[in-house]
């Protein structure tokens, strides 16, 4: 029984460009936190882009490729589960497979360009559906400390759930999975209206007045719900809301600011690791879980 | 045998694709041919005289003809071969339109296809029989299922016309859900001054039968012949003794255990009950999972304050069994719930606009519930979460319907004309309030609708924003509603008081399984099917089954009223001979070859296999064998093609006549 979950325990790894570059913190504690959970990987050996933004807004082929690419060489590399921890290329992914599956003619096309005939049905996991695979249970078996004093604002995006026929792993406009994947850690989530509204995503270039306009509201939304720390997954989302806080700050002297967590580094933290180890001394507004916790406590 | 073969132009509808004159010609050749001819229109008065005239001139004893699908026009052109003196049932139909010209584009492989289609029939022709018709005798009683206004309408009619109604609501009252609306569209007159005045003729009317709080369980037999099952359920009140004073319902202590559904859950009721103030009759019901005495076994406070005696904890569910004649269902519909299913369920919900957890946005009913007098807040303008009055309303129509996203392709038909009334009722109460309606469109077809939708528009000033409502969540105690005005190009945000859902009207939950239980088709919505589109839109296809009301398609109250009527006239027109005809299309059992095994009884669509003893010399029964009642067999096939000794045979359709067909392909 072990050795058969063992064997299921094994993904395959697409860390896609955000994991190796702004969102490097995320690979970290993504990194971290499963091999404490007794999971192992082995990264897609020559991966590349999934296709995402710049591709699929200018050649639909392109993108299809792009992401089909990845799935062939894991398909090579007999990975059956490969684990995409960026919102974006979870979604590039699961579209690009939808689409072979379902429309021969891109089907044909794409292995017509990428010399290969896709055989086997790789199964494409983002970081939620991976925790929940592990088991909620195994996060608190392996917890060193509670996080009592957390409020957390799950925050899933525009991606992650959606669109709702591919994702099945959760609802697309009222979704849970986050909130019981953070309640392990101890904390406590909060109900709030902005989980799955925009962060105005890759705006974040061309017309920063817009994410911060957005970014913003989430934000503020999730104060407003008593909130003190949100989490994310999504390298993305984590650029805008927790980066773009200084320009907000010049549009809205007022703001004050917030946290912003991956998951990944939340249940790091339970698990025992401080916050360097987890790379959240890399995000744009500082977080430490010490400050939050009230001195007469004892804890921490 | 001499046979005449007549090939239809269809117009061009043929002719465009099929060379009918080289059909004609080439089935002169054929043996057993005498006259085969082409012409334009053979449903045409002069093209049956043709039929009619060659049959007659060429001494004729059989006709194929080649033309529309049967089910168009096999019944005029049997009329008219009888017209001329020959069976009815000696007349085969290839049916080159729909089989043919239409679904092919090249002229001569077409016409080489309908040269088969021909000759096929030409060799089954040779092998029918003349049939002839069989009699049935009629039950004058006719059964409506659903006591609203559609049911309602219907028995008024039959029982005007003198037949006696059985009719079978399963709510305590009648009523339905009109009886719960504040004021009709578009004349704003008061829905329940013109509806009480009905639900009392009915009750008072000697022809007809009332049988409240009861369902329909069982229905056997044929048209003009049913057996219909219903079962009354326990009220736990002697229907006999009760005066329906209503001190049992003013003594219960049982206050809030629970929602009062006439009232779409806005208020509680006890759990002695009568729906409405106007429910006919006017009779309370004990709900037994809230009430005390059933509970615990204690109180019987009810008891104790009727001075009639009439309180009966120990009554029970009673089942009675009725001869019926004919059926008109009227079962209506039910609304779309907002709220979350399971992912399995094909209606997915709105988890954008909360899943139901805002308590001030409600749906159509609720809001009718609050704008009626006779309503929980007395017809003033309250919210249902903390009773204040809202300023600022919000109408989004099209909540569910024409959305496949959420299972529901359709339109509701009635929801631009509803909430056009609802806005104009609020503005009419709210003077100072503002309210916007979110539409895809306004469908206001019908008389005086567009006028009445201006008049929302134009006098009452509601403001029409076009385009979706994309999501809604609550701040502050206000509900923020999140669209676009595809108009403007703009998103629109409005801080809303309360939001009225305009949610798709949806068969009742238990549509499909009333459907099985009475042998009716139903769509993949569960809406009961009509026999025909646009000729037939009133009969199910199951004979001696009509339908009204919007149990068939959404619809308002005149479409359902007319519906009824239409309804109610077909019953009437099926009761007033004693005897009917019935197709001799049916199967028959030979009864040597049977083996008794009844597969045909298991598989029969219509429950028309029983069970035949057959007996020796001495009238000892030495087998059983199937035994097909002629009267409610449909002629399907299934036993036929299921017969594993091979002994049913379908008259018209039997083993010779089919393996001659595929014999000339």
């Amino acid at each position: 029984m072990n050795l058969l979950k063992e064997v299921f325990m094994k993904y395959g790894y697409f860390p896609g460009c955000s994991q190796t570059g702004s969102a490097k913190e995320y690979d970290i504690s993504l990194r971290k936190v499963i091999e404490k959970l007794g999971v192992s990987f082995d990264e897609i050996e020559d991966w590349s882009c999934c296709g995402a933004t710049s591709a699929h807004v200018t050649n639909h082929k392109l993108s299809t490729a792009l992401a089909m690419r990845n799935i062939m060489l894991a398909e090579q590399q007999g990975m059956e589960n490969i684990i995409a921890p960026c919102a974006a290329c979870y979604n590039r992914l699961i579209m690009s497979q939808f689409e072979i599956a379902n429309h021969s003619g891109i089907r044909k096309e794409t292995e017509e360009l990428l010399s290969a005939s896709f055989q086997k049905d790789v199964k494409v996991f983002n970081v939620l559906e991976l925790f929940l695979n592990i088991g909620i249970d195994k996060i608190i078996e392996n917890r060193k400390r509670e996080l009592n004093d957390l409020k957390v604002a799950c925050y899933y995006g525009c991606l992650l759930v959606r669109p709702s026929g591919l994702t099945k792993f959760d609802d697309a406009e009222q979704p849970e999975s986050m909130e019981k994947i953070a309640e392990a850690t101890g904390a406590k989530t909060i109900d709030w209206n902005y989980k799955v509204e925009c962060c105005g995503a890759a705006h974040s270039i061309a017309r920063r007045d817009i994410v911060v306009d957005l970014s913003k509201k989430i934000l503020d939304d999730a104060k407003y719900h008593g909130a003190n720390v949100m989490i994310v997954a999504c390298p993305m989302c984590h650029t805008n809301l927790d980066m773009r806080q200084r320009v907000m700050k010049r549009t809205y002297p007022e703001h004050e600011d917030f946290p912003v967590l991956y998951i990944t580094e939340l249940i790091g933290l339970a698990l025992g690791m401080d916050e360097k180890e987890l790379g959240i001394d890399l995000h744009f507004i500082d977080f430490n879980y010490k400050d939050l916790v009230p001195e007469n406590s004892g804890v921490g | 045998m001499k046979i005449g073969v007549f090939i239809c132009h269809c117009g061009e509808n043929i002719s465009s694709t099929v060379d009918c004159p080289r059909v004609a010609k080439i089935c002169e050749s054929y043996p057993g041919v005498e006259y085969s001819v082409d012409y334009k229109y053979m449903c045409s008065d002069p093209g049956q005289n043709l039929i009619r005239e060659a049959i007659q001139l060429y001494k004729l004893d059989a006709i194929v003809i080649g033309s529309c699908s049967p089910h168009m026009h096999e019944r005029t052109f049997r009329n008219a071969a009888f017209s001329a003196g020959i069976n009815p049932f000696m007349v085969e139909i290839a049916n080159l339109r729909e089989h043919c010209s239409w679904v092919h584009d090249d002229i001569e492989s077409s016409t080489l296809k309908a040269i088969e289609l021909v000759r096929m029939a030409i060799e089954k022709v040779k092998r029918d029989k003349p049939l002839s018709k069989i009699n049935v005798p009629v039950t004058k009683r006719v059964l409506v299922i659903g006591g609203g206004i559609a049911g309602i309408q219907a028995a008024l009619d039959v029982a005007n016309a003198g037949y006696e109604v059985v009719l079978v609501e399963k709510e305590p009252s009648i009523g339905g859900h009109m009886s719960q609306l504040s004021e009709t569209f578009p004349t704003l007159d008061c829905s329940q001054c013109i509806l009480t005045p009905r639900m009392v003729e009915v009750h008072q009317h000697p022809k007809i039968k009332l049988l409240t709080y009861s369902e329909v369980v069982k229905v056997e037999g044929f048209i003009g012949n049913f057996k219909v099952t219903i079962k009354k359920k326990a009220r736990h009140i002697n229907e006999d003794l009760c005066s329906g004073c209503g001190m049992c319902i003013s003594k219960c202590p049982i206050k809030k255990k629970a929602y009062n559904s006439f009232e779409e859950d806005l208020a509680f009721r006890s759990a002695v009950y009568i729906p409405f103030s106007q429910a006919i009759p006017n009779i309370p019901v004990i709900d037994e999972t809230v009430c005390t005495y059933f509970q615990t076994g204690k109180c019987g406070m009810c008891l104790k304050v009727c001075d009639r005696g009439a309180i009966n904890f120990d009554q029970k569910d009673t089942v009675m069994v009725a001869d019926i004649g004919a059926i008109i269902v009227a079962t209506g519909y039910k609304l779309y719930d907002i709220e979350r299913k399971s992912a399995d369920l094909k209606y997915k919900g709105y988890g954008e606009y909360g899943y139901g957890k805002y308590r001030d946005v409600i749906d159509g009913l609720q809001f009718e519930r609050i704008a009626s007098a006779s309503g929980p807040t007395s017809g003033e303008m309250k919210r249902p979460s903390d009773g204040k009055e809202p300023k600022k309303i919000v109408f989004i129509q099209c909540v569910g319907s024409r959305d496949d996203s959420k299972g529901i392709s359709y339109c509701s038909k009635i929801c631009c004309m509803y909430t056009a009334k609802q806005a104009m009722l609020y503005r009419h109460k709210v003077h100072d309030g503002e309210a916007y309606v979110f539409y895809m469109d306004i469908r206001a077809g019908g008389k005086m609708y567009e006028e009445f939708v201006r008049r929302a528009i134009e006098e009452d000033k509601v403001k029409y924003i076009r385009g979706r409502v994309s999501r809604i969540y609550e701040e502050n105690g206000k509900y923020i509603v999140k669209g676009e005005d595809t108009i403007a190009g703009m998103p629109v945000e409005i801080d809303a008081d309360m939001v009225v859902l305009a949610t798709a009207m949806i068969p009742q939950d238990n549509a499909p399984a009333l459907a099985r239980t009475i042998g009716i088709p139903y769509d993949k919505y569960g809406f009961f099917n009509e026999s025909h589109p646009k000729l037939k839109p009133v009969e199910s296809t199951t004979a001696g089954v009509f339908l009204a009301g919007a149990c068939q398609s959404p619809k308002d109250i005149p479409e359902s009223v007319a519906m009824a009527s239409a309804a109610a006239c077909k019953t009437i027109i099926l009761l007033s001979s004693d005897t009917l005809e019935r197709e001799p299309v049916v199967a028959k059992v030979n009864e040597d070859l049977c083996a008794g095994c009844f597969y045909c009884q298991k598989v029969c669509p219509f429950g028309a296999v029983e069970v035949k003893d057959v007996k020796d010399i001495n009238g000892i029964v030495y087998k059983e064998v199937a035994f097909i009642n002629q009267g409610v067999c449909q002629g399907c096939g299934t036993c036929t093609a299921t017969c594993l000794s091979k002994s049913i045979e379908l008259s018209g359709f039997n083993n010779e006549e089919i393996f001659a067909e595929i014999a000339a392909l």
